[in-house]
């Protein structure tokens, strides 16, 4: 692998667009002038490396990394998925990071003021590195559904917040994972906005029977793909050494 | 029918929300759950290098701070060389440098800041020439529904930045200027002052890398 080749050039066609009046947050903080198209230098196709040793041993364990006197209340689940490029090879190594609401829809946060509890026993932040395979897991709780300040009556359908690094800092990504079956989702500005279809239903995890531990913990599958990478065969180098 | 090509489409962004210090950054949403933290603060005692320190806002298009953003920055180290396979360049490595930060912008006052050195001139793509000191940065937040990447520069580089074929690419030049840290020196301390615009007359370039 050549992990200095260029990436391909971003579809932005299925990514939501800066600009979603629906959304009234973006009204402001989007930019009004064209995005500068730049060609990948050194400095987009590098990006930071973590070791798997920088983690602690439950970090990837939201039901026990905040457990004081007894295991959150909830719905357990297991996450896992593979991270790949637009190639479809897999990306090993790389950070994922992730954060949620409790089971009650209410997120360990200052500045959140649902009424719904906080749950002691559960922080709702976790992190992992992929493996050689670019496979990651994690074990949680289902989170629930809340309430947000955007329409009078707008909700947001339970997800889980991902973010991912890759190996280059051009890869770097944040996006939701949601679940599949859910009413709300169809409601949801976040999920709507996206244009493309196809794009949108990537972000809704499937239950996998198979991953379950039987009598214990049900399982998603959410898989996540980065930008893809030039193949060198034909094409100049990218840098002069 | 054609064969079909199967490349995977990327996986959509989604914004990181109002609630993105929990995953990030979990100190600043009002607890401590990792054993290891990642921050603001880029070196160690035996990094090598000029240290300085960056801070600035990031202003909505109403000229308000925004208080909930995140920002990461990557660069090259002093010498100017990336901590990453991929860069080659004849130059030192710095094991105590990473090159890689993140900030959230204070819930009161919207400032960010970063503790780290000023990075040296990275080599260009090729047929180009080098580039002059620079962090790559990016910005996230509530509103922001895919991650806006930008570039900070450095005010006491004018000849470095003259020359420099990323800033050279955009028009009208005195777009430029939104790329353009300015240097304080403060005490011992020197800051360079980076303020990011989403929008209105002084809107930073952005780029799609």
């Amino acid at each position: 692998m050549d992990w200095g080749s260029e990436f391909f050039q971003r579809d932005r066609t299925i990514h939501p667009p800066a600009l979603t009046p629906e959304y009234k947050t973006s009204v402001l903080r989007s930019p009004r002038q064209p995005l500068l198209s730049l060609q990948n230098s050194l400095s987009e196709v590098t990006g930071p490396v973590f070791g798997h040793n920088e983690l602690g041993s439950l970090d990837n364990d939201l039901i026990l990394n905040y457990a004081k006197d007894g295991e959150p209340i909830g719905e357990r689940i297991i996450v896992h998925g593979r991270v790949k490029d637009g190639t479809g090879r897999p990306v090993p190594d790389t950070l994922i990071e992730f954060w949620q609401a409790n089971a009650g829809g209410r997120y360990r946060h200052k500045n959140d003021r649902y009424i719904a509890p906080i749950d002691p026993n559960f922080g709702g932040c976790g992190r992992t590195i992929s493996n050689e395979n670019g496979e990651y897991w994690f074990r949680t709780i289902k989170p629930g559904p809340y309430p947000f300040r955007n329409f009078v009556n707008s909700w947001r359908p339970a997800h889980i917040h991902f973010s991912v690094f890759g190996t280059g800092f051009a890869q770097r990504l944040i996006t939701q994972m949601y679940f599949e079956g859910d009413p709300l989702l169809a409601k949801d500005v976040m999920f709507t906005m996206i244009p493309d279809d196809a794009a949108a239903r990537r972000l809704i995890a499937s239950i996998d029977f198979d991953a379950t531990v039987p009598l214990d913990t049900l399982a998603y599958r959410f898989d996540i793909v980065l930008r893809g990478r030039r193949s060198t065969r034909f094409e100049n180098k990218l840098q002069g050494n | 029918m054609v064969q079909s090509l199967d490349y995977l489409g990327e996986t959509p962004s989604q914004t990181a929300g109002p609630y993105v210090h929990i995953g990030l950054i979990p100190k600043q949403a009002g607890f401590d759950i990792f054993e290891r933290d990642f921050g603001n603060v880029l070196i160690g005692p035996k990094t090598g290098g000029t240290r300085i320190k960056i801070e600035g806002h990031v202003f909505d298009g109403a000229a308000a701070p925004l208080k909930d953003a995140l920002i990461e920055i990557w660069q090259a180290n002093a010498a100017g060389r990336y901590n990453h396979p991929a860069d080659r360049q004849e130059k030192v490595l710095d094991t105590e440098f990473r090159g890689w930060g993140r900030a959230g912008s204070d819930f009161e006052t919207g400032l960010y800041s970063f503790e780290t050195v000023k990075p040296g001139s990275v080599i260009g793509r090729r047929g180009h020439r080098p580039m002059a000191p620079h962090i790559n940065f990016w910005i996230v937040a509530r509103g922001i529904n895919i991650g806006l990447n930008t570039r900070m520069y450095f005010s006491d580089e004018a000849a470095a930045n003259g020359a420099d074929p990323v800033l050279n690419l955009v028009e009208p030049d005195v777009r430029r200027q939104t790329l353009i840290a300015q240097r304080q020196q403060r005490g011992t301390e020197v800051v360079y002052r980076f303020d990011i615009y989403l929008q209105g007359d002084r809107e930073t370039v952005f780029f799609d890398v």
